[in-house]
């Protein structure tokens, strides 16, 4: 080991570049160790394949029991009413406020579905937290209005609207390769973070799920697309501020991509009729690239890996510098619903 | 006037002295007060957030091709982002909307000023003269010690920016006397569009076009943009590739090819370089910018060392010491540049311009202010006659 002592002042420096960013790692190591979950990451994978019906509406009422069956699993409870609510409130207590981060990026098609967001919110609400502490949202304000989502601001009800109805804070906040504004309703109007993304394929990443909805929470994701956003994904989901509050991933999978996203091809996209639910987002992310995978060798495609976009974030996010959860198979246990 | 107001050009925080903060003040209270451009309403909170009108802004991308399945690849910068139907560019001031690629920025300023032109620093180039600055939002870098970081890495709708048309620049310019229109302080890279069309408008209204980049370009968008500027600063962030892809997130080849480009295309050049302690200040990585410089643009291209203040992801190095400047200046002058300054050291000698031939203080500096220019109409010399590059009077 090199004696500090020997360190010529280049040498020096050239580490302060990464100081403030060791520090940031060196305080949130002990939280991030007691997270770890020491056996396997459960990732609950749930499928209707009556979902989505005849036609494209999804049945609501079957979405939330699909909803309901996959949080009691994900928490290994009996089917009931009691044991569905006392899975939410693992999540989400009374006094918090919890914020639903969607996904609207794709344009309608391929974006959350408002019958899944509603079926959380009715969930949470039973749960304790009230709707004024309920918050859906994304970036922009009309990409929410054409995905479906109903914008309510005040009130006593659940809010919805984006980012930019409030803008991102002055302060940078900085990991590894990233240095960003923070959307201000993450860093204000947020105790507990529920990230719902949707299953699909990217173009640049490999495939875009649950750590890479976090780019819609900041001011700057375009800065993250170079070399297949590794390491950027997994530097920006160590924002302490993302870190700290996230509690819960669903993947709404209703509708997924195999090819040709982000944004929405009709032509490559399935009616998964599912949904992927898990606390552990590189778990989940792992999981979904493998569904993604299986669709396109059954559309004879090429792997992404072949294709020369494997998702590395993925193993990146679950190394030991950031240790956000499992990217092996062998610590995930994929439980089917 | 609602956009930001801009105190420093992009290589480094500008410690203004009085005089200068006195003259900058007066300049820019003529822009602030002008009310010509009307203020957009900013977002801040959920009840009341109006989004800027994105319509007015809009204008199909120069530079770039169309891809398979609504994808572009644009051929602004050596970047080449593929950019899929909805996404945009790492700038993110350039959109694909349908396979059909948009700039988003176009008359969309968010940070006008009247700067004095030894602000950008262009030394000689009309020295003593103001220069009308605008800039939009969005970078094709990211540089760690960028300190207008929050209009270069931002995406435009999340700023406050005004509506203003190549012509009404021109006409601002014309207004407040300013012989020049200089696009600064983001990246004009990525506004490359509204630079060409308030560059023409401007030369239609008598009034020169001045731009401060980093010069990461495609060779034909430098050729076809810059070819309508009257005068060029180049920030050139260091001498090795690994510092432009650690530090800056670019490459260096490309904008040391842009340099040679805008000497064959006769462009008035002039180079600064940032000095970081510790990252970029390396006696034989100062010594090869110097020779590289001389091989391929000429003794006489002026290169400006500049002091590094903390800034934006650099806040832990500190400020440049005046005595590495003073190194980075004699090595530069022992390979026989003969423009050699150092910047952001308010009172410096080697701010001002000495004959190289008989060593006569030429033009003194005092701050950002020209306060003695003795150098003739024929661009000569008043106590030897030799010739002093650069154009010196309108």
């Amino acid at each position: 080991m090199t004696d500090p002592r020997n360190r010529c002042r280049r040498s020096f420096l050239a580490r302060c570049l990464t100081g403030a960013v060791a520090l940031s790692a060196a305080g949130l190591r002990a939280t991030a160790e007691a997270q770890m979950p020491s056996g396997k990451s459960r990732v609950v994978v749930a499928r209707d394949p009556q979902l989505c019906g005849a036609g494209s509406n999804i049945d609501a009422g079957r979405l939330e029991a699909l909803l309901d069956r996959a949080m009691q699993s994900l928490f290994n409870l009996p089917a009931s009413h009691d044991n569905t609510i006392a899975a939410w409130r693992r999540i989400a207590s009374a006094n918090d406020k919890v914020s639903l981060k969607v996904n609207t990026l794709g344009g309608r098609g391929i974006v959350t579905n408002v019958e899944l967001v509603e079926a959380v919110r009715e969930r949470l609400q039973q749960a304790g937290v009230a709707a004024r502490n309920i918050v859906v949202w994304d970036r922009d304000t009309e990409e929410l209005e054409r995905a479906g989502f109903r914008i309510a601001t005040g009130g006593d009800r659940v809010q919805c609207y984006g980012t930019d109805r409030v803008g991102y804070e002055d302060k940078l906040s900085a990991w590894g390769s990233v240095g960003s504004r923070l959307s201000k309703i993450l860093t204000r109007a947020t105790s507990v973070l529920i990230n719902l993304p949707v299953l699909k394929d990217h173009d640049g990443a490999g495939v875009t799920i649950a750590l890479k909805n976090m780019y819609g929470t900041i001011h700057n994701p375009n800065k993250y697309h170079p070399n297949g956003c590794d390491p950027y994904v997994a530097d920006l989901n160590m924002l302490p501020e993302i870190r700290s509050c996230m509690k819960l991933t669903i993947c709404d999978a209703t509708t997924a991509m195999y090819d040709g996203g982000p944004g929405f091809k009709p032509e490559f996209s399935w009616k998964c009729n599912g949904v992927l639910v898990a606390q552990d987002a590189v778990a989940l992310d792992f999981t979904g690239w493998q569904t993604i995978e299986r669709k396109r060798a059954e559309k004879g495609l090429k792997t992404l890996d072949a294709e020369g976009r494997a998702p590395r974030y993925i193993a990146t996010a679950a190394d030991s510098e950031h240790t956000l959860g499992h990217g092996d198979p062998a610590h995930i246990a994929v439980i089917e619903v | 006037m609602n956009c930001k107001l801009v105190s420093t050009e992009c290589d480094g925080r500008t410690p203004l002295d009085r005089r200068s903060f006195l003259k900058c003040a007066l300049a820019s209270g003529a822009a602030l007060t002008a009310g010509e451009l009307a203020a957009p309403a900013a977002a801040a909170a959920p009840t009341g957030g109006q989004a800027q009108n994105d319509a007015q802004f809009t204008f199909e991308a120069k530079f770039y091709e169309k891809l398979d399945n609504r994808k572009i690849k644009c051929k602004l910068c050596p970047r080449e982002c593929v950019v899929g139907d909805k996404e945009r560019g790492y700038c993110g001031v350039r959109e694909n909307r349908g396979g059909i690629y948009y700039t988003i920025v176009h008359s969309r300023v968010c940070a006008a000023h009247v700067d004095p032109i030894e602000k950008k620093p262009l030394f000689h180039y009309l020295p003593g003269t103001m220069a009308f600055s605008v800039a939009t939002a969005g970078c094709n870098v990211n540089c760690k010690f960028c300190q207008n970081w929050d209009i270069s890495q931002s995406r435009p709708e999340e700023i406050p920016a005004q509506y203003l048309s190549p012509h009404q620049a021109a006409d601002l310019a014309r207004k407040y006397d300013c012989p020049t229109i200089a696009y600064t302080y983001s990246e004009p890279v990525v506004f490359a569009e509204y630079l060409m069309d308030t560059a023409d408008a401007a030369h239609q209204a008598g009034v020169r076009s001045i731009v401060v980049s980093n010069g990461y370009m495609q060779h034909d968008s430098l050729q076809q943009a810059y070819g309508k500027m009257d005068a060029v600063k180049i920030d050139l962030k260091a001498f090795t590739e690994s510092y432009y892809a650690k530090v800056v997130t670019g490459q260096l080849k490309p904008v040391l090819d842009s340099l040679v480009t805008l000497r064959k295309m006769g462009k008035w050049t002039e180079i600064v370089y940032l000095v970081v302690p510790g990252l970029n200040d390396d006696d034989a990585e100062l010594r090869g910018l110097a020779q590289w410089i001389k091989a391929n643009l000429g003794p006489d291209v002026p290169l400006h060392f500049t002091q590094f203040h903390p800034e934006y992801l650099l806040k832990n190095l500190p400020i440049t010491p005046v005595p590495t400047l003073e190194r980075a200046k004699a090595l530069a002058d022992t390979e026989g540049l003969r423009y050699v300054y150092i910047g952001n050291v308010p009172g410096h000698p080697a701010q001002n311009t000495y004959c190289p031939q008989c060593r006569k203080l030429l033009v003194e500096r005092v701050g950002f202010t020209a306060s003695q220019m003795l150098i003739r109409k024929d661009s000569t010399c008043p106590f030897c006659a030799h010739s002093i590059p650069g154009i010196w009077h309108a």
